[in-house]
């Protein structure tokens, strides 16, 4: 029953996150990839899609997986997986608030998860990073995508030039657009 | 909610929406409340954005509230991502927006080590986490060229990080003590 799989895993996913929307993005990617839903490189399409559309980014993909693998039903049934966990744990923790901010075992469950997502994000961004440049598949690497890598150091070196000239972060969106424009050229 | 229509880019860039709509506008909590809710929202699995408007939501009207306000967050983007997501096929038929996804996809390479960094420049991390997160980070980049792949691996790093958390915060502080 695929609706039931799309709540489950959402719930999951959405029990299991935290920091925010890219927190979210190592699970999806593995859970999306063992069910075979979809490539790494569609999920890439739908993060940047999520990112570039209004509305939380967390809600985004998990309506658009949702969207793809079961109409509009799965999309009803991922969105809502990842969001009930939220709206159940909330309730109970604003009811409870000082108490669940002090208490001294969600503290230290805290302090301990952080560097695990922390973690879990950076290896993200490294496997994501090697499977556009070197593609590796049953004990090889493929090929080396001169291209991908121009492209990623261009992109990437203007980014942290960016920052340290203006002191502010360049906006997700336009990092985007940028990345957008320059595969346009190169690809 | 409006909030949920506005909000480019995750749950971060909606806190200072979130504050002109229900704090200057509508009254609903007051500044210091918003303050429990982003530390609330931070430290409660869940989109960020997702557990402000529930916290909020709550707030105002009980519990009743806290599924309207989430649901308001939830509506406008589903709608929005659904019909996308039914002229996707079509869209990435086309030629050139093949080349342009191409590129897009090195673009969310460098969204999410932007979003790891961003982390890394709020989470202070002692000697003990930053083993952990040295020993982690090692293992999932050596295992892209392992291919190994374990079932809910990812969940399991996570309830691992809880326990190790709170065995050295209580049990081996409270030793010290």
């Amino acid at each position: 029953m695929i609706y039931l799989t799309l709540f489950y895993t959402f719930f999951l996913i959405g029990l299991f996150t935290f920091g925010g929307g890219y927190a979210m993005i190592p699970m999806i990617t593995e859970q999306v990839t063992a069910k075979g839903w979809m490539s790494i490189s569609e999920l890439q399409n739908f993060i940047a899609i999520s990112e570039m559309t209004p509305g939380p980014f967390a809600i985004n993909i998990a309506t658009f997986i949702g969207s793809r693998v079961g109409g509009i039903f799965g999309s009803v049934c991922a969105t809502l997986g990842v969001v009930l966990p939220s709206l159940i744990i909330i309730i109970i923790v604003a009811i409870i608030l000082n108490k669940f901010l002090n208490n001294k075992y969600v503290k230290g469950a805290l302090f301990g998860v952080r560097p695990v997502v922390m973690a879990l994000i950076l290896s993200t961004a490294i496997t994501f990073l090697f499977k556009a440049v070197i593609p590796y598949t049953d004990g090889a690497i493929q090929s080396f995508n001169r291209q991908a890598f121009g492209l990623i150091i261009s992109l990437g070196f203007y980014v942290i030039l960016y920052k340290k000239v203006n002191k502010k972060a360049l906006n997700p969106i336009l990092i985007l657009l940028l990345s957008g424009l320059l595969g346009l050229i190169i690809f | 909610m409006k909030v949920g229509v506005f909000t480019f880019g995750g749950g971060y860039a909606m806190i200072p929406l979130i504050q002109k709509e229900t704090v200057e506008k509508k009254h609903w909590i007051t500044n210091e409340e918003i303050v429990d809710i982003i530390a609330v929202a931070e430290s409660t699995p869940g989109p960020i954005a997702v557990n402000s408007a529930t916290f909020i939501g709550y707030k105002v009207a009980g519990v009743l509230g806290s599924i309207f306000a989430t649901l308001g967050l939830v509506i406008p983007s589903f709608l929005i991502i659904f019909v996308i997501s039914l002229f996707y096929e079509q869209f990435m038929a086309i030629g050139f927006v093949k080349s342009i996804f191409k590129g897009l996809s090195i673009g969310v390479i460098i969204l999410i080590a932007n979003a790891f960094f961003k982390l890394k420049k709020t989470i202070k991390l002692n000697l003990s986490t930053t083993i952990l997160f040295i020993v982690i980070s090692t293992y999932l980049i050596i295992n892209y060229f392992l291919e190994i792949t374990i079932p809910f691996f990812t969940l399991l790093l996570i309830l691992f990080g809880f326990v190790f958390g709170i065995v050295t915060e209580t049990i081996l502080k409270g030793k010290r003590k």
